[in-house]
């Protein structure tokens, strides 16, 4: 398998401030990989690094293309699409705005019509709330929005920063099925996620990431069973 | 009645052309939180170009919309060459930016077309419409139609054109918007460009009426300033109806309180500014912009 996304010596600055300390890992075509870490380790800047909204130092590849000197828009384009922190949302905006914004990066321009039924099949209750402003949704279809914005742009790279954030852990579990289903559609998902346990289930692949360095790296399955794991992340 | 109603159209025809000089101001603060002081003179200075091709022989309409198409370049440009390179600075450097593009306008107006005072065609017949006892100018009509032209056009445009949704959004998430793929700088610059083109129609409208002069819309701008405020700098629709109301009061006002007359029309701008930013700072339609720090 050929590496999808290969990231190495990553330094990411905020100011003077460093929040990356070389951070290196590198992802495989198809797979599902989380990054695992507490508050502050750097999971969030990770995914702004590759998304080019942070200023770094090190190699961003993806599919042999160097992100570093791109800009966000440029990235986008190349199929990486990014569901932020807090969403995104473009609140002021209904629903149907927002999608049709997510399909605005990617190169084909057809097709829209079959990308709304496919995300709205996912996410029919998006359906229901197309003509209403993005802002009045409630969190977990804000989630779903973010997704399926993301969606549109029909990436090979999908970036997610905490899907689970503040939802009903039913909610999470419906996103976190779906997300699934999507990723057997070849769509490759780097997710950030605090809810370890979750995060384990859905990847095959795991980083651990702590004060902006890798410490431990593996297959899902494995590091499941790594007694440091279970007690910091999995409380049990 | 006959006069209240004439003052009343007359009123809305100014209105008109405060409306869309406001609607210009208020596309730009939304979209970058600054208020462009530079905006009329950039409309001034439109109205000359198209003074220019007039009296080179083009046909009105013909100059009209060629004027349109440079102030749309104009704005972009400007937006790409002098408030690009500031666009991180603090908001009061910015503005400061646009106080000398300001005075830049007017001294190179002043400078390529002098300080005379020069008549400016009206491309509507000089006589006026009678309705019964009513008589309207037919520039004040003509006027009307224009800006609801004009305002008609900018909402097809923003609500219905994918270019139109994609201005909107980096206009109010940026970050989002880069997100998706948007380039915002050129978003912002294109902003620029329709906005002078707002004000270069004020500017035509308006001349006929004031006479061009490098001074032209120092006036006019302070009554979009008051419209804007009215209506609420973070709402398009609102800045719109300001300048209707705007005008209006200001006409009722001239004519039916006798010590205010038109020496003192000035002040009754300001004095509604100072009234809406005591009483509701966000305007009429406007909403409180929450800012995490």
């Amino acid at each position: 398998m050929s590496a999808l996304l290969d990231v190495q010596a990553l330094e990411a600055f905020y100011g003077r401030t460093k929040a990356l300390h070389g951070v290196s890992f590198s992802m495989a075509k198809g797979g599902i990989t989380t990054i695992l870490g507490a508050n502050g380790a750097g999971k969030t800047t990770t995914l702004r690094a590759i998304s080019r909204m942070v200023r770094t130092t090190g190699t961003i590849r993806f599919e042999g293309e160097a992100l570093e000197r791109k800009a966000t828009e440029q990235v986008v384009q190349l199929g990486i699409a990014h569901a932020p922190e807090g969403r995104g949302t473009f609140v002021h905006l209904t629903v149907e705005e927002n999608l049709r914004l997510g399909a605005w990066g990617r190169r084909e321009r057809g097709g829209l019509k079959d990308d709304f039924d496919r995300v709205f099949g996912y996410f029919p209750v998006l359906r229901e709330r197309r003509r209403q402003a993005a802002g009045t949704l409630s969190g977990g279809e804000q989630q779903m929005l973010s997704v399926a914005r993301a969606l549109m742009l029909r990436p090979r790279l999908l970036l997610l920063d905490e899907p689970s954030l503040g939802l009903a852990p039913l909610v999470v579990r419906e996103i976190f099925r779906i997300l699934k289903t999507i990723n057997q559609t070849g769509v490759s998902i780097l997710l950030v996620e605090q809810n370890a346990a979750l995060a384990l289930d859905l990847a095959d692949h795991v980083f651990l990431l702590e004060t902006g360095r890798v410490v431990m790296e593996g297959p899902s399955e494995v590091l499941r069973k790594d007694d440091a794991i279970r007690r910091a992340y999995l409380g049990y | 009645m006959d006069i209240f109603i004439q003052q009343v159209v007359s009123g809305l025809a100014t209105g008109g052309i405060y409306a869309s000089l406001a609607l210009a101001l208020v596309m730009i603060y939304q979209a970058t939180d600054v208020v462009n002081f530079a905006q009329g003179e950039m409309a001034m200075f439109a109205t000359y170009i198209c003074w220019s091709f007039i009296n080179a022989g083009l046909p009105y309409w013909v100059a009209f919309l060629s004027t349109l198409g440079i102030a749309f370049v104009g704005g972009v440009v400007i937006e790409r060459v002098v408030i690009r390179p500031v666009e991180n600075a603090p908001i009061l450097s910015i503005v400061m930016v646009t106080l000398g593009l300001l005075v830049i306008c007017n001294s190179i107006a002043g400078w390529i077309w002098t300080y005379v005072q020069k008549p400016f065609p009206s491309p509507f017949p000089e006589n006026p419409f009678r309705f019964g006892n009513i008589v309207f100018g037919a520039h004040d009509l003509g006027e009307i139609q224009v800006t609801l032209l004009v305002l008609l056009c900018i909402y097809l445009f923003f609500r219905f054109t994918p270019l139109g949704l994609a201005m909107r959004a980096a206009a109010h998430n940026p970050v989002s918007s880069r997100l998706v793929g948007i380039r915002v700088g050129w978003m912002l610059a294109l902003g620029w460009g329709l906005a002078a083109v707002f004000g270069a129609v004020a500017g035509m409208m308006v001349a006929p009426v004031l006479t061009l002069e490098p001074n032209l819309m120092g006036g006019v701008q302070i009554y979009a300033f008051a419209a804007a405020t009215l209506g609420g700098f973070t709402s398009p629709g609102g800045a719109v109806l300001g300048g209707f109301i705007v005008g209006v009061v200001e006409n009722l006002v001239g004519t039916y309180v006798h010590f205010i007359g038109t020496e003192l029309k000035f002040t009754v701008a300001l004095a509604m500014i100072i009234v809406v930013l005591l009483v509701k700072p966000t305007g009429l339609f406007g909403t409180t912009v929450v800012k995490r720090v």
